[in-house]
């Protein structure tokens, strides 16, 4: 075998596998991300997001979590818009009321059908993604991602 | 005073730094001997410094001097001792005080280990590891000075966040910070050696030991990383897809292709070029992921909190190490002599298919874990890329890879015979159909997921595929008189690889069983409530309140029965921390030879209806920390050959233009 020919049978094999991974990737990335949406742009339904897997993020509306045995039931607001939440199962240690979350599920009939509720390590950081949606509804408190 | 000590440190490290990063390069392009030979000294000094530095923090915490921001910050005086140590690196400044630590025991380790280097080399490449140092200290001195004074001193500190106050997150942070530092070795010698223009086989002896132990280290801190996740997060869970693990991840993917590479360019002097970009490509990985974790710029759900402004320094550092190899890399790689040449189907062949499936790998993960970033940047909306993603991107490209796997040491060098190896394999092929269809059988056809079988399958052939090369090896089956006294006889490098091997396909067979056939209960149970988890009864038997050194719990005891006879009693807890005010959940864990019995109790329905408990069996799990293990212990099985000892090596053919001239 020539080096030319090590050269092609390197380059058809690195050809193959970046194919191989681009349609994996592709394939993918039309059916297995989840965009982010705040209570807003729910509300606005610019995309429809009813019955589609998605992010929800925001802040826990005070007072509104409702336990009733292994299911909970939370409002998530932007301060503009508020939507109803409910989720069964163990809450992460550091959700508390007023704080911001990000919960992951479905939208069906108004109210968000969470299949996880995101947990942090850290109380005092904020996801970026809800910082923003507080920053654009003008219900931004100081900067809280800048501790540590 | 000791803090502005080890801060005066600090500075005079980065001096030492910078006079080691410039002279010792400068002496190996004259053939200047005097100026080379400061390399050594220089990174004794630095060591020396940096390692006053992290010393002097070290002890403030030990004394809980809260005049030091950083500590009044992390620390409190209730706080275990262990875990007061711990916390010098459980925060930003001091987690980066520990890398640099770490980069500068790598680069002491190089000036007392490898004697036999040729100074040039030796010069070269501890010059690069000074420059990685200059940077580090820059970022540190600049941005993250961990000897900040605060002024008046508090009473008490703030405390360390909970979650990081246990053993398997202790350790994690050094295990993984070895490992990242570690593979600056393997850039630093890549870099020298594309400065020189000469990658041999010897360089590849030098280059195996440093890149195997921060192997070793990286394996041993994601593992750990995992299994805290695992038994402290209370999900049953140990791996999320998540861009901090994805960032510890790709480097031990590159990391992994790199071992193996330089195994080729050891034997065979051929795969020159791919090695040392391999090498960057690692060493760019790991201060990646450094940068995503310490920069915050990606949504992660346990991030931490961070500041942008360090995280732009980082990038630039980045940048400039990256860029500069890759042009580095762009000038000098062609002029690299090729060497040895090998058939498609031949053990360097599949070593070769090896690192394209891996690189190719780590790269799907890398777009998986930026795509967020790019689609924010570009206007496409906010995503999230999750565990669906990396599952059906990242999953089916390492199939091939396991099946080349027990082919692969089967093969001869240069022109292997895959039919006779196929031919060979015959029972394992069988055994391996056999387990995929009674995996299939006993999960009830299509009731369990369709992909279980071909994964407990998969698991079988690379366990059986490394058990018959080793065989073949020993001539178990042709002389079994004296296969015992051959297997004693392999080099210990022959053993590691059999082992981490083995191991791989032990973790596969946990992995797929845990994933497939987890079995999890979430409900409210009051005291004297029962709940079947896979055959396993919970008996809430009682809950109580007790008190730790530093928290309140509510603890509570579930009698497990199986079959009607008592199994276990086992004590979650969920705890309240009384500094800083924070709730963990300590999950309690019973492992058998099948899979992990896991409880967790969580909060009290406020009507009174009891607490809401979380009952899991996960099938296997044991399986995948002793794969890992043993994939641990074949590595430094590997790294005590002799043949790999750091710094015995010496040049076979003939001593190098560099080495003659010093």
């Amino acid at each position: 075998m020539t080096r030319k020919r090590r050269r092609l049978y390197f380059l058809v094999l690195g050809l193959l596998a970046v194919s191989a991974a681009a349609a994996l990737v592709l394939s993918a990335l039309s059916e297995d991300i989840v965009f982010f949406f705040s209570p807003s742009e729910i509300v606005d339904a610019k995309t429809p997001t009813e019955g589609r897997r998605i992010r929800l993020g925001g802040l826990v509306g005070e007072g509104s979590v409702v336990k009733e045995g292994a299911t909970v039931k939370f409002d998530v607001t932007d301060g503009a818009h508020t939507i109803p939440v409910v989720f069964t199962g163990v809450l992460p240690d550091l959700f508390r009321e007023g704080q911001g979350v990000v919960t992951e599920g479905r939208m069906e009939a108004g109210t968000f059908q969470a299949a996880e509720v995101l947990a942090k390590h850290d109380e005092n950081y904020m996801p970026k993604e809800v910082a923003e949606s507080l920053k654009k509804t003008g219900h931004w408190q100081g900067d809280g991602t800048t501790q540590n | 005073m000791i803090a502005e000590i080890g801060h005066f440190a600090l500075i005079l490290a980065l001096a030492v730094a910078v006079v080691q990063s410039l002279v010792p390069l400068a002496g190996a392009q004259r053939g200047d001997a005097a100026w080379m030979a400061v390399a050594g000294p220089a990174s004794m000094a630095q060591f020396l410094f940096v390692g006053v530095a992290f010393a002097a923090l070290t002890h403030a915490y030990m004394v809980s001097d809260f005049s030091v921001l950083n500590v009044a910050q992390n620390s409190h005086t209730d706080k275990p001792m262990l875990y007061k140590v711990t916390g010098v690196w459980g925060n930003h400044e001091g987690s980066l005080l520990l890398w640099i630590t770490i980069l500068a025991l790598f680069g002491a380790a190089v000036t007392a280990f490898g004697r036999n280097l040729p100074p040039g080399l030796k010069a070269r490449a501890l010059s690069i590891q000074a420059m990685v140092s200059v940077g580090f200290l820059l970022f540190i001195l600049l941005t993250s000075n961990p000897f900040e004074r605060l002024d008046p001193a508090p009473f008490n500190g703030q405390g360390l966040n909970p979650l990081l106050q246990d053993p398997g997150l202790a350790f994690h942070p050094p295990f993984l910070y070895l490992g990242y530092v570690g593979f600056s070795m393997a850039f630093s010698f890549a870099i020298a050696a594309l400065i020189e223009g000469r990658v041999d086989p010897a360089w590849a002896r030098w280059v195996r030991p440093w890149t195997l132990a921060a192997w070793i280290f990286l394996t041993c801190g994601i593992v750990l990383g995992s299994w805290w996740a695992y038994y402290e997060l209370g999900w049953g869970g140990w791996w999320y897809w998540d861009p901090v693990e994805n960032a510890s991840f790709m480097p031990w993917l590159a990391g992994t292709a790199l071992l193996h590479s330089a195994v080729v360019v050891e034997k065979r002097d051929a795969l020159k070029s791919w090695t040392i970009l391999l090498a960057i490509v690692t060493f760019g990985l790991s201060l990646l992921g450094t940068f995503l974790v310490r920069s915050g710029v990606i949504t992660s759900v346990h991030a931490f909190a961070s500041d942008p402004g360090r995280g732009v320094f980082i990038l630039g550092l980045l940048t400039v190490v990256v860029g500069g190899s890759f042009m580095l890399y762009a000038v000098r790689a062609p002029s690299l002599k090729v060497g040895g040449l090998f058939a498609p189907i031949s053990r360097e062949g599949a070593l070769l298919l090896n690192n394209v499936l891996m690189a190719t790998g780590a790269g799907t993960v890398l777009l998986g874990t930026l795509y967020p970033l790019f689609a924010d940047a570009l206007d496409l909306g906010k995503v999230s890329v999750g565990p669906p993603f990396f599952n059906s991107v990242f999953l089916p490209l390492m199939v091939p890879m396991v099946l080349a796997m027990a082919i692969g040491p089967l093969l001869a060098w240069k022109r292997g015979d895959l039919p006779g190896v196929l031919s060979r394999l015959k029972l394992a092929v069988a055994l391996s159909a056999a387990v995929a269809a009674a995996t299939w059988v006993l999960q009830g056809g299509s009731a369990g997921p369709w992909w279980a079988a071909g994964g407990m399958g998969l698991a079988t052939w690379l366990f059986l595929g490394t058990l018959a090369e080793f065989a073949e090896r020993v001539r178990l089956f042709r002389s079994p008189a004296q296969a015992l006294g051959r297997a004693l006889a392999l080099p210990r490098a022959a053993w590691g690889m059999t082992l981490a091997h083995a191991g791989l396909a032990i973790f596969i067979a946990g992995m797929t069983a845990s994933s497939a056939w987890k079995e999890e209960k979430v409900q409210t149970m009051k005291v004297g409530d029962t709940v079947e988890v896979s055959g396993y009864a919970f008996t809430l038997a009682a809950v109580r309140d007790v008190e730790g050194p530093n928290y309140l719990a509510t603890e509570g005891t579930f009698e497990v029965r199986t079959g009607g006879e008592l199994f276990a009693t086992v004590t979650p807890e969920k705890r309240t921390y009384r500094q800083p005010p924070r709730p963990t959940t300590e999950a309690a864990i019973v492992g058998t030879f099948l899979g992990d019995v896991y409880a967790v109790i969580g909060d009290a329905d406020p009507q009174g209806g009891g607490w809401v408990t979380r009952l899991y069996f996960n099938p296997l799990v044991p399986w995948m920390w002793a794969g890992a293990l043993i994939m641990v212990v074949g590595g430094v099985v590997s790294l005590s050959d002799r043949r790999h000892r750091v710094g015995a090596p010496t040049r076979a053919r003939g001593s190098r233009p560099a080495a003659a001239k010093a």
